[in-house]
């Protein structure tokens, strides 16, 4: 997992820096300052990072062999990961509203391929953890030995701290 | 024994044919992969090489008319991109995939089911670039695909969204190759199997594996970004909306230079292998030239400028880039040195093999020189876009990275078929393929210092490059009928070609020390390794001046009972498998899908819905491949009791 976890890292590091590249470039379109709600998004960051608390509960479940707190947490986890790609989705659509499309600008188009390859990956973690949470209904989850635990979690816990670099770089460094 | 009462559910029971058709469908052993990988990669070089062969017929002189321009641009951009990514990584993918676990002495790789969903990648995704010319044209950007160049305004039709899918497709296929070659290597290593007493392939393997690793990621972001600009209409590389020009270029060389790398390594591995066994003598310098592709691998990463000198990125840059670029022959270097000093005073047999090594170390020194040429920013000026680039790389990649492959392919075979191929032919094919090779493409040295552009499908009379250029073809034609020569062999070798014992070669690695065939389980013990060259040193003693002297016969080989299979043994293999051959189909699917999504160009309105409808299937093919694979039970039950 740590290593495709490199390559991920890879992967969101060319994200990022063809997004630094073009973060001026607006093409007479909105940019970063007309167009970034920090309160809203500062919020939804926060939900994310809430879920990376729930993942460490759920996991500490999983060590103590508690099926019920792990699926408990399991579930409360996936909940803020929903959250938040709700927030994402709704920010997508007032952006649009007030007049950034995909195609406006390198800017625009640079911002939503960046946060929405995040979005994709918040979206499959989920998956991830609705998956874990079938199989321990299912009693297919052995306690003993079970690494998928573990490397969803890692998962889970990367996607986050990928989040705190993009909305570092992406709403704070322009805006500020 | 197996139990058939037991009850289960018809869609989650494992397949347990292990032959037939279903057999190879469904097969997670890393041989059966291995050999898959092998053929098919091989049917790839032959369609390549028709490719190549077209280009040179249409070059064999001035003003030539059998192909024109749109179609030749079309064939040396498929030629490229089918030898680069469907040819030399599928092919050292199949050397990785049947030798490297044998060497470090293990059963399978770590993820044998993704192992499995790699080689359906990489043949759908073959199938679907080269499915581009059944849907009117092919990509024709180039091997690299420069955007803007790339982009809809400038090359319309379907070709170049098959390019950015169709690697995008192959690059899942290596990227999970890469994660699995690296846990196999870090956690399924046998006891006594330190990381300085692997052979050396497999070092090359594991460093190939952390280069594209973090190689292709970069790719995968600039290839989604053509894909946007392409389908959706983003602004990535659109110029008039402020992009900027070279964005395409950076992302690619910063794959695209270790991508060289990644051809190369694998070969460096497979002539450390064979340049030993034949001289008779260990390999020299073990640190030094594992060291060494650590440290190509690692500077790889630093140079991809150089690959843009005449982008204009200004003075200092292109003397950083040069000055970097000629560090890296500090490496390549020794390792060419440290076979020299392999072969020297050994007992040296000339086979095939051996021969394709030697070609290598010879050829792959001329084009690490005339690389080393253009490392100098101001000479790049003059050579860049000529056929002296032509020249050069075909030096490494053929001369070099094919030869090494051929010397892999006579090595193992008789490791992977359990027959000998013929030395005559062996010795035919390598003379006539060497003998080709350099009348192939020494002349475009010429041609290209004379000033003969590449990429240019006429060019006219008298401008002094008849001559060379008609060599050239011929080279060609000798090069098609050297692989003729091999094919030949390979049938010869399945119909009459004599059996091959375990260790046919006085081999010095754990790969020798089975049956040839390997049997299905590997080994029947779990190896112990002692010292590097484990196998050697059960076989040969050395005397008081160091020579080696044979250990009295029997002592190695117990020959117990060989055709009690892994079952009796109690060895658990995995069990077949039919969700990464849906998982694969689900994601070619999704990519017939992105092509058809916009006919029109990213102007237009337009959505087709058979487009739409092909991402719809394939995303529940994938889904449905998905939750299969990780609901399926992990062994069959009854399957073996243990
Ligand atoms: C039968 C042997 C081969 C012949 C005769 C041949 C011939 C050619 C020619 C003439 C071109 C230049 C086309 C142009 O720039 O207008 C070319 C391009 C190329 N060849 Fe080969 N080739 C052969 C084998 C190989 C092999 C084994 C590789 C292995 C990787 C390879 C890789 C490439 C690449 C990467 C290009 C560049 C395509 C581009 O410009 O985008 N070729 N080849
Ligand atoms: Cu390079």
């Amino acid at each position: 997992m740590w290593v495709f976890l490199a390559s991920e890292a890879m992967f969101f590091g060319s994200l990022i820096t063809t997004y630094m590249l073009y973060k001026d470039r607006t093409a007479n379109g909105p940019g970063p300052t007309d167009i970034f709600d920090i309160p809203f998004t500062s919020v939804s960051s926060f939900v994310l990072l809430m879920s990376s608390l729930t993942m460490v509960l759920a996991h500490d479940g999983a060590v103590k062999r508690d099926e019920g707190r792990m699926r408990l947490w399991l579930l409360a986890t996936a909940m803020l990961g929903t959250v938040f790609i709700g927030g994402q989705v709704f920010e997508f659509t007032s952006f649009v509203s007030e007049g950034m499309t995909i195609t406006t600008s390198p800017f625009s188009s640079s911002f939503y391929l960046l946060t929405s390859f995040h979005g994709i990956h918040v979206t499959v973690g989920i998956l991830f953890l609705l998956g874990l949470y079938t199989l321990s209904r299912l009693g297919r989850l052995p306690m003993e030995d079970d690494i998928r635990v573990d490397m969803i979690a890692l998962y889970w816990h990367f996607v986050d701290i990928v989040w705190i670099v993009i909305f570092t770089f992406v709403y704070l460094i322009p805006v500020g | 024994m197996a139990t058939t009462s037991i009850e289960r559910s018809a869609t989650l029971r494992r397949p347990s044919s292990k032959t037939g058709l279903v057999g190879w469908l469904t097969t997670v052993d890393h041989k059966k992969i291995g050999i898959l990988y092998g053929m098919t990669a091989f049917a790839f070089f032959i369609v390549g090489g028709i490719e190549a062969l077209l280009i040179r017929m249409q070059l064999a002189g001035p003003n030539g008319d059998v192909l024109t321009a749109e179609v030749y641009n079309q064939l040396f951009t498929m030629h490229g991109v089918t030898m680069i990514f469907l040819v030399i990584m599928p092919m050292t993918a199949a050397f990785m995939n049947y030798v490297m676990p044998i060497q470090i002495g293990a059963r399978d790789m770590a993820f044998p089911r993704l192992n499995a969903m790699s080689y359906w990648l990489f043949l759908l995704g073959g199938l679907f670039l080269n499915s581009s010319f059944l849907f009117g044209q092919a990509p024709s950007g180039g091997w690299f695909g420069y955007a803007p160049n790339s982009l809809f305004a400038y090359n319309p039709g379907p070709g170049m969204d098959f390019y950015a899918v169709g690697l995008q497709i192959l690059g899942i296929a290596s990227l999970a190759s890469a994660v699995n070659f690296i846990v196999t290597i870090l956690n399924l290593r046998a006891p006594g199997m330190t990381l300085l007493r692997m052979p050396v392939f497999s070092w090359m393997t594991f460093v190939t594996a952390f280069l594209l690793l973090f190689a292709l990621p970069v790719l995968a972001v600039g290839l989604f970004e053509l894909t946007a600009d392409r389908i959706l209409g983003t602004n990535f590389f659109d110029v008039g909306k402020g992009a900027d020009p070279i964005l395409w270029q950076h992302l690619f060389w910063v794959f695209g230079h270790p991508e060289v790398y990644i051809m190369i390594l694998p070969s460096f591995g497979i002539v450390s292998e064979v340049l030993p066994v034949f001289s008779r003598k260990p390999l020299f310098g073990y640190a030094a030239v594992v060291f060494a592709g650590a440290a190509i691998a690692f500077i790889g990463f630093g140079v991809w400028a150089h690959h843009m000198f005449a982008a204009g990125l200004g003075p200092i840059a292109n003397t950083g880039f040069a000055l970097s670029s000629m560090v890296i022959a500090v490496p390549t270097g020794i390792k060419i040195f440290n076979w020299v000093a392999t072969m020297w005073g050994g007992r040296i047999r000339l086979t095939a093999p051996m021969l394709f090594a030697i070609g290598l170390v010879a050829q792959f020194t001329i084009g690490g020189l005339s690389g080393v040429t253009h490392a100098i920013a101001p000479h790049d000026y003059q050579q860049t876009d000529t056929y002296y680039i032509v020249a050069h790389f075909h030096y490494v990649l053929f001369g070099g990275g094919m030869f090494g492959i051929f010397a892999g392919l006579y090595y193992w075979w008789p490791k992977i078929f359990g027959r000998m191929l013929n030395e005559t032919l062996g010795k035919l094919n390598f003379w006539t393929m060497f003998v080709g090779f350099n009348l192939a493409f020494f002349p475009m040295h010429m041609s290209g210092l004379w000033g003969m552009p590449r990429r240019t499908y006429i060019f006219p009379p008298g401008m002094g490059w008849d001559l060379m250029n008609l060599l050239s073809t011929i080279g060609a034609f000798t090069i098609a009928f050297a692989v003729l020569v091999f094919i030949v062999n390979a049938v010869r070798s399945h119909r009459v070609g004599e059996e091959a014992t375990g260790d046919p070669w006085d081999g010095r690695t754990l790969e020798w020390s089975v049956e040839s065939p390997t049997p299905e389980h590997n080994f029947h013990e779990t190896p112990i390794v002692h010292s590097r060259d484990d196998w050697w040193n059960t076989k040969y003693e050395e005397d008081t001046q160091g020579r080696p002297v044979r250990v009295p016969a029997g002592a190695a080989d117990d020959g117990e009972q060989l055709d009690v299979g892994a079952r009796e043994r109690g060895i658990h293999l995995p069990d077949p498998s039919y969700w990464p051959l849906v998982v694969a189909i689900g994601i070619t699917v999704i990519g017939y899908g992105i092509v058809f999504l916009r006919p029109q160009g990213p102007a237009s309105n337009q959505w087709s819905a058979g487009g739409i409808l092909f991402i719809v299937l394939g995303v529940v093919t994938l889904l449905s491949g998905y939750f299969g694979w990780v609901l399926e039970p992990l062994e069959e039950p009854g399957g073996d009791d243990h």
